[in-house]
């Protein structure tokens, strides 16, 4: 028997709130963060609406030395990772650093931060160009930064799998504390919302191009028309649950189960991956899906994706035959953030019995979801699945379980 | 540009704008205090000598930066570059 891993430390910087609790209570008051970009002037692209973590302030939480060289993900991940740590009431001091490491995910690296000294380089010559470029853009960052920051000098790394990395990470972690490191920091924030990123997220086709916040995200809604992107994330602390419960530690919840796929090449006619993915993830738990007390989606909000969605969930829970939801159509979709968000939200909801809901979608009935939606859902709840496909066919999906009483 | 001396305060503020500082910050004599001990790292000096070189219009080589491990051993090594012998 493998060692359980629980989450002990949650720390949220998301568009709908900064910090776990104002998050909490915006996601179960069905409140959003979703609205016209203001981090640079999107007036001439064709998507217009992102969701911007709102009131962060890097001053607030990180050093003067820290600044020149973090970018904005970095920043967020800095703090979200302490506040993950203070949760979990961890002090990385008192222990030995080689039990301690971090994975985290990252969609894009530091965009904003590359972009500006890119442009430095092109513009002004590369001696213009900032000594922190060589390693401030680069995907593992965070975790870098994170594991510098706490003296962590166990195992680390960074998964790069676009949406579906933030569930890679965490599964990574769970792995590497069964080989023995008790303690790992994982998670993921992202935040490229400067004009290249636009850009990046824009060639993949699938932003929403609407205009106001309530029409532009409608995941599994006969008028989706694309996603709006968003940034931020969470970090959590995942511990050996052994070790959790020497210490005394207040446990969220296992990390169950995870199971990850590829899709086939397109046109092959081979099935995509996610239901695989699920019955992986399934079967990595322990769990039958009647034991399955909420979904949460992926919500790619491109009728093929919703379709493909819905139907992987249907094949294992059978129509309408779980309770699905999108608390993302609060926030956009966050890249690698997303997934370690919808983790934090599930442990969140297992502690308090109520599902929370997608906002402004009218559920297509073609696709037989049960989607809660209107407001929170009071349910019995002991075990969540979260779903994140990445762009490019990646699918996993990872079961939380609640903790024993 | 044409300085004829660069300062400790130049060094200072191009130190802050560079790498930043954290809560003491520069204050106090730091002149012959390591630079590893006033917690500036390697690329942070790398940054440091980028910046004066494009203000000052010099040259530094990369083993002045290694070497010029204090405030004092810094602006010994930019001044001579400023005013070279004739």
């Amino acid at each position: 028997m493998s060692t359980p891993v629980v989450v002990t430390g949650l720390g949220v910087a998301a568009p709908n709130g900064l910090g776990t609790r104002a998050f909490w209570e915006a996601t179960l008051a069905g409140r959003g963060g979703i609205g016209p970009v203001s981090r640079f002037d999107a007036t001439g692209y064709p998507a217009r609406l992102a969701g911007e973590v709102p009131g962060f302030v890097a001053e607030d939480h990180l050093s003067g030395r820290l600044l020149p060289q973090t970018d904005r993900m970095t920043r967020l991940a800095l703090a979200a990772a302490d506040w993950a740590l203070a949760d979990a009431g961890v002090d990385p001091a008192e222990r030995p650093p080689s039990d301690m490491g971090v994975v985290t995910a990252s969609a894009s690296g530091g965009f904003e931060f590359g972009q500006r000294e890119l442009r430095n380089l092109w513009s002004k010559g590369g001696r213009h160009v900032s000594a922190y470029q060589s390693f401030a853009w680069f995907y593992a960052v965070n975790s870098g930064q994170v594991s510098i920051r706490h003296g962590m000098k166990g195992p680390s790394g960074v998964l790069v799998a676009d949406q579906a990395g933030g569930l890679d990470a965490v599964a990574q972690a769970r792995r590497l504390i069964r080989k023995g490191t008790p303690l790992i920091v994982s998670g993921a924030v992202d935040a490229s919302l400067c004009p290249w990123g636009w850009v990046a997220q824009s060639a993949s086709g699938r932003l929403s191009t609407a205009g106001v916040p309530e029409r532009a995200y409608l995941p599994f809604d006969a008028r989706a028309q694309g996603h709006v992107p968003g940034e931020g994330g969470a970090m959590l602390v995942l511990e050996d649950a052994g070790a959790a419960r020497r210490r005394g530690a207040t446990v969220y919840g296992e990390i169950a189960g995870y199971g990850a796929t590829t899709d086939p090449r397109p046109g092959g006619g081979r099935p995509p991956g996610l239901r695989k993915a699920i019955e992986l993830a399934l079967a990595d738990a322990g769990l039958v899906p009647a034991e399955v007390d909420v979904v949460l989606a992926d919500a790619a909000a491109d009728p093929g994706l919703d379709r493909a969605e819905a139907e992987a969930i249907a094949a294992v829970f059978g129509p309408r035959g779980v309770p699905v939801t999108a608390p993302k159509t609060m926030t956009g979709r966050l890249c690698s953030g997303a997934g370690p968000l919808d983790l934090g939200t599930a442990l969140l909801a297992l502690g308090e019995q109520l599902i929370p809901p997608t906002v402004h979608v009218e559920a297509d009935p073609a696709l037989a979801l049960d989607l809660v939606t209107g407001g929170p859902r009071p349910a019995r709840l002991r075990t969540a699945l979260v779903l994140a496909r990445g762009h490019g066919g990646f699918n996993s999906a990872m079961a939380v379980r609640a903790a024993a009483p | 540009m044409n300085a004829t001396e660069f300062t400790l305060s130049d060094l200072k503020r191009i130190l802050l704008e560079s790498a930043g500082a954290d809560g003491a910050g520069l204050d106090g004599d730091i002149l012959d205090s390591r630079f590893e001990e006033l917690g500036y790292e390697s690329l942070a000096l790398l940054e440091t000598g980028s910046r004066i070189e494009r203000e000052y219009g010099i040259v530094l080589d990369d083993s002045v930066l290694g070497e010029a491990d204090t405030p004092r051993a810094l602006l010994r090594a930019v001044n001579s570059r400023l005013a070279p012998a004739a």
